[in-house]
C-alpha cells in the first residue's frame, strides 16, 4: 500500500488499545484509530483487540463489520463513496456513477487493478445542498456531473 | 478596539467550502491589503448564509448586500467597487430565482424585502451567518451564555423544566415529542448520573439541517446542552456526531474548549454548584444509530441495534442510567426560550406546533439550501416563495415531506399547513424537515426504488418484520420497475407494509412503508401503467412510453 508523503509515525496496535482499554465504551473510537494503521482491520488485529480487551472475538467482528465505515479487508487507497440516496438519485447520481465506472473500469464494491480506488455506494452524506454528492476519503465533492466527476478523478 | 467600517461574512459551511469559499476568502484578504483597507474592513468566515446551492455566497454588511456563485474575479470587482468605492456590484447581488421577470432590477433591493428571507424567522439560526463559529466573544456579545446565567443563577431546575414545556416546544429529531414533558421524566429520577445526549447522528436523505447548525453556531447547542444539565440534573453531555462530518466534530471540539477555559463548562460552572462537562463521540457510518436507542448501544461499544422500549432512556438510557436524548436544532431552541420566555415562543407558529422550523429544500427547486421558517408555512410557500419554485418552469409532482422516511403528496396538498399534527394525519411525517420537491419529468417507480433501496440497506436486521420486509419491498418495485410485477405483488406491497407499520421494532421499519403506501394512494394510475408495461415518465429502461405503446 502507497504510503502518504508526510512520515508522521503511525499509532500501535499495542499502544491504542492500552489507549482505551480503560474506557468503557470505547471500542468504536479505538476501532477508528486501529483502522488508521493498515487501512482495514484484519482478522488478526481483531484477535489481538479482543484479547487485549478481554472481550470475545465475536463481539469484535460484530461490531466491525455492523458500520460501514469499518473495513475487514483490504481496500483501495482511496475510497470513493457515491451516495444514491434520492435527493442525489433525482439530481443525476446515475450519470455521475457511470462516468465512475467507465472511468474506472470498476462497478461498486470493487477496487481498481492497481489498487488505487475503491468505489462503493453510501446513504445520504449530508450534502444534499450541493447534489449529487461524493466522498473520496475524507475530502467532499459535489454538484456533479459526468465530466466534473472525470476531473476530479484525474487529480489522483 | 477598532471600529470597522464594514465586515464582510464569508460563509464558510460545507457545500460553499466544497465550491471553493476559503480560496475566494484568501483572495479577499490579499486584495483588501492590497487596497490597505485592513485597518477598515474585517473579513469573517461564518456558517451558513441559506442559499447553499447559489454558493459560495458573501454578504457585506452595512449594507447587507448578499452576494453569490462568486468567482475570482468578482471579488476583485467586489473589492474595488463596493469596499472601496462604496459602490454595490449589482449584477453580482442574490437574487430569489423565481425571476418574476426583471422585477428586482434597477436598484439593489435591501436583502430583507426580499421573499426568500422575508418569510424567514430565525431563531435556532440566529448567529448562522452572522457571527464567526469559532469564536466565543461573539457569541457572548450576542447575548450568548445569558440564559445559561440566568437559569443557573437565578430558576430551579423544575422552573426551567415548566418554562420548557410551557412553550410547547416539540422535539425537531423527528418524532415531534414535547421536549418539556421528556425532560420533566428525567427529572423526577434519583440517580448518581444522568446524562444529556446531543443527537448528531443527522443520516435521513435530505437533511443537512444539523450539520449546518453545528458549522454555524455550536457554543448555541453546547449551552442548549448545558440548560438541559441543569433542568435534570445531569453533569455529564455527548454529543453523537455522525463519522462523516469532519468540520461539524472540529467546529463543536473547539467550541467546548473555548466554553471550558471560560468557565461555562466544567465545575462550578458560573460560582453555582452546577457541574457539566461534554464530551465529542463519533459514528461509524449506520443511519440506524441516529434511532436514540441505538445510538446508546453504539455509545456504550456495541452494534447500534435499537432496544425494545419501554424503559425509555429518560428512564434507563447509557449505562442504565436516566438519559435525555435531544436532536441538534431542539436544544439549539432552548436559550432563546430561557431568554424570551414561553409566551414569545408560542407566539410564533401555530397553536399546537409553535416555533419555527428548520427546512432544507432539495431536488426539483432553485433555491436549493437551509431556510427557518415559522411552523404551519404552507407547502406552496416553501415551494413558489421560499424555495423559487421548481426550474424550467416544469410542473411540481409531489413533494416528500420529513425525508425518507416521511410520505409522498400530491399538488392537492400544496396548501397544506407544515407541522407535525397536521402531517402525520394524512401519513406522511414533518419529521427532520427535509423537503424533496419533485418534479413532472420523475416517474414515481424509480423514486421509490430509491428510497426502498435504502431502507434495505440500512435496516438492522434485528427484527424479521423489517430485516424481511425492507428487501421484499425493495424486489417488488425494481420488479415493478423492470415490467415483471403481477397485480397480486401489488396486493402484497400492501398487506407487507401494513405488517412493518404495526411489528417493526422500531422507527426504521414503521416509517419505511410511508413513501410506498402515499404514492400507492395517490400515484394509483402510475402503478397501473408500470403492471401494463409502460413507465409514463420514460425512465424505467425495460418498459415502453405510454404514447409509443399500442
Ligand atoms: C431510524 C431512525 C433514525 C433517526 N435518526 C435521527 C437523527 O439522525 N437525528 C435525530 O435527532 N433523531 C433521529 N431519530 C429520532 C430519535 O430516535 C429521537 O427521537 C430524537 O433524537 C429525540 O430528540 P428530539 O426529541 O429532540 O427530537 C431517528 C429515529 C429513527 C427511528
Ligand atoms: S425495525 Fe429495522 S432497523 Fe429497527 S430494529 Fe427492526 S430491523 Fe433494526
Ligand atoms: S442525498 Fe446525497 S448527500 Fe444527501
Ligand atoms: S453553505 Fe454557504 S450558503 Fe449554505
Amino acid at each position: 500500500m502507497t504510503v502518504t508523503s508526510c512520515n508522521i509515525q503511525k499509532p500501535n496496535l499495542g499502544e491504542v488499545i492500552e489507549k482505551y482499554k480503560e474506557f468503557p465504551g470505547s471500542l468504536l473510537d479505538l476501532l477508528h484509530e486501529v483502522q488508521e494503521i493498515d487501512g482495514y482491520l484484519s482478522r488478526d488485529v481483531m484477535q489481538q483487540i479482543a484479547e487485549g480487551l478481554g472481550i470475545s472475538e465475536s463481539k469484535v467482528y460484530g461490531v466491525a463489520t455492523f458500520y460501514s465505515l469499518f473495513k475487514t479487508a483490504p481496500t483501495g487507497q482511496f475510497i470513493i463513496r457515491i451516495c444514491e440516496s434520492a435527493p442525489c438519485h433525482i439530481r443525476g447520481a446515475q450519470e455521475v456513477l457511470e462516468a465512475i465506472e467507465e472511468t474506472l473500469g470498476i462497478k461498486p464494491g470493487e477496487t481498481t487493478l492497481d489498487g488505487k480506488f475503491t468505489l462503493e455506494f453510501t446513504s445520504c452524506l449530508g450534502l444534499c445542498g450541493v447534489a449529487p454528492a461524493i466522498m473520496i476519503n475524507d475530502q467532499v465533492y459535489g454538484n456533479l456531473t459526468s465530466d466534473r466527476v472525470k476531473e476530479v478523478l484525474l487529480n489522483f | 478596539m477598532t471600529i470597522y467600517r464594514s465586515h464582510v461574512l464569508v460563509c464558510g459551511g460545507t457545500p460553499c467550502v466544497l465550491k471553493g469559499a476559503r480560496t475566494l476568502k484568501d483572495l479577499l484578504l490579499k486584495e483588501i491589503e492590497r487596497y490597505q483597507l485592513s485597518d477598515e474592513i474585517r473579513v469573517v468566515e461564518t456558517g451558513c448564509l441559506g442559499p447553499c446551492d447559489d454558493g459560495p455566497v458573501l454578504i457585506v454588511y452595512p449594507e447587507g448586500a448578499m452576494y453569490s456563485k462568486l468567482k475570482p474575479t468578482d471579488i476583485l470587482k467586489i473589492v474595488e467597487h463596493h469596499l472601496l468605492k462604496g459602490r454595490i456590484v449589482e449584477e453580482l447581488v442574490f437574487r430569489e430565482r423565481k425571476s418574476s421577470a426583471g422585477a428586482l432590477q434597477g436598484s439593489a433591493v435591501p436583502l430583507e424585502q426580499e421573499k426568500y428571507l422575508s418569510l424567514q424567522k430565525r431563531v435556532v439560526l440566529r448567529n448562522c451567518g452572522r457571527i464567526n463559529p469559532d469564536s466565543i466573544d461573539e457569541y457572548i456579545a450576542n447575548n450568548g451564555y445569558l440564559a445559561l446565567g440566568q437559569a443557573v443563577t437565578t430558576l430551579t431546575s423544575d422552573q426551567v423544566v415548566k418554562i420548557v414545556a410551557d412553550s410547547k416546544l416539540q422535539g425537531r429529531g423527528g418524532a415531534g415529542f414535547p421536549t418539556g414533558l421528556k425532560w420533566s421524566f428525567t427529572a423526577k429520577t434519583t440517580s448518581d448520573q444522568k446524562y444529556i445526549i446531543c443527537n448528531a447522528d443527522e443520516g435521513e436523505p435530505g437533511t443537512f439541517k444539523d450539520r449546518l447548525i453545528m458549522e454555524g453556531d455550536p457554543h448555541g447547542i453546547i449551552e442548549g446542552m448545558a440548560i438541559a444539565g441543569y433542568a435534570v440534573g445531569a453533569s455529564q453531555g455527548i454529543i453523537y456526531i455522525r463519522g462523516e462530518y469532519g468540520l461539524s466534530i472540529e467546529r463543536m471540539k473547539n467550541a467546548i474548549k473555548q466554553a471550558t477555559d471560560y468557565g461555562l463548562l466544567g465545575k462550578k460552572i458560573l460560582g453555582t454548584e452546577f457541574n457539566f462537562e461534554i464530551d465529542v463521540r463519533s459514528g461509524a457510518g449506520a443511519y440506524v444509530c441516529g434511532e436514540e436507542t441505538a445510538l446508546i448501544e453504539s455509545l456504550e461499544g456495541n452494534r447500534g441495534e435499537p432496544r425494545v422500549k419501554p424503559p425509555f432512556p429518560g428512564i434507563a438510557g447509557l449505562w442504565g442510567k436516566p438519559t435525555i436524548v435531544n436532536n441538534v436544532e431542539t436544544l439549539a431552541n432552548i436559550a432563546p426560550i430561557i431568554l424570551n420566555g414561553p409566551e414569545w415562543f408560542r407566539s410564533i407558529g401555530t397553536e399546537n406546533c409553535p416555533g419555527t422550523k428548520v427546512f432544507t429544500m432539495l431536488g426539483d427547486i432553485n433555491n436549493q439550501g437551509l431556510v427557518e421558517v415559522p411552523m404551519g408555512i404552507t407547502l406552496r410557500e416553501i415551494v413558489y416563495e421560499v424555495g423559487g419554485g421548481i426550474p424550467g418552469g416544469r410542473g411540481f409532482k409531489m413533494a416528500q415531506t420529513g425525508g425518507t422516511s416521511g410520505g409522498c403528496l400530491p399538488s392537492e396538498f400544496l396548501d397544506m399547513p407544515m407541522d407535525y399534527d397536521t402531517l402525520s394525519k394524512v401519513g406522511s411525517a414533518l419529521g427532520s424537515g427535509a423537503m424533496l420537491i419533485i418534479d413532472d419529468t420523475h416517474c414515481i417507480v424509480d423514486v421509490l426504488k430509491s428510497f426502498m433501496k435504502f431502507f434495505c440497506h440500512e435496516s438492522c436486521g434485528k427484527c424479521t418484520p423489517c430485516r424481511e420486509g425492507t428487501t421484499r419491498l425493495y424486489e417488488i418495485v425494481l420488479a415493478l420497475s423492470e415490467g415483471t410485477a403481477t397485480d397480486t405483488e401489488i396486493q402484497l406491497l400492501k398487506e407487507l407494509s401494513g405488517a412493518m407499520q404495526l411489528s417493526a421494532l422500531c422507527g426504521l421499519g414503521q416509517s419505511a412503508p410511508n413513501s410506498l403506501l402515499t404514492c400507492l394512494n395517490f400515484f394509483a394510475d402510475e402503478f397501473q401503467a408500470h403492471l401494463n408495461g409502460q413507465c409514463p415518465s420514460g425512465i424505467c429502461k425495460n418498459l415502453t412510453i405510454e404514447s409509443e405503446a399500442v
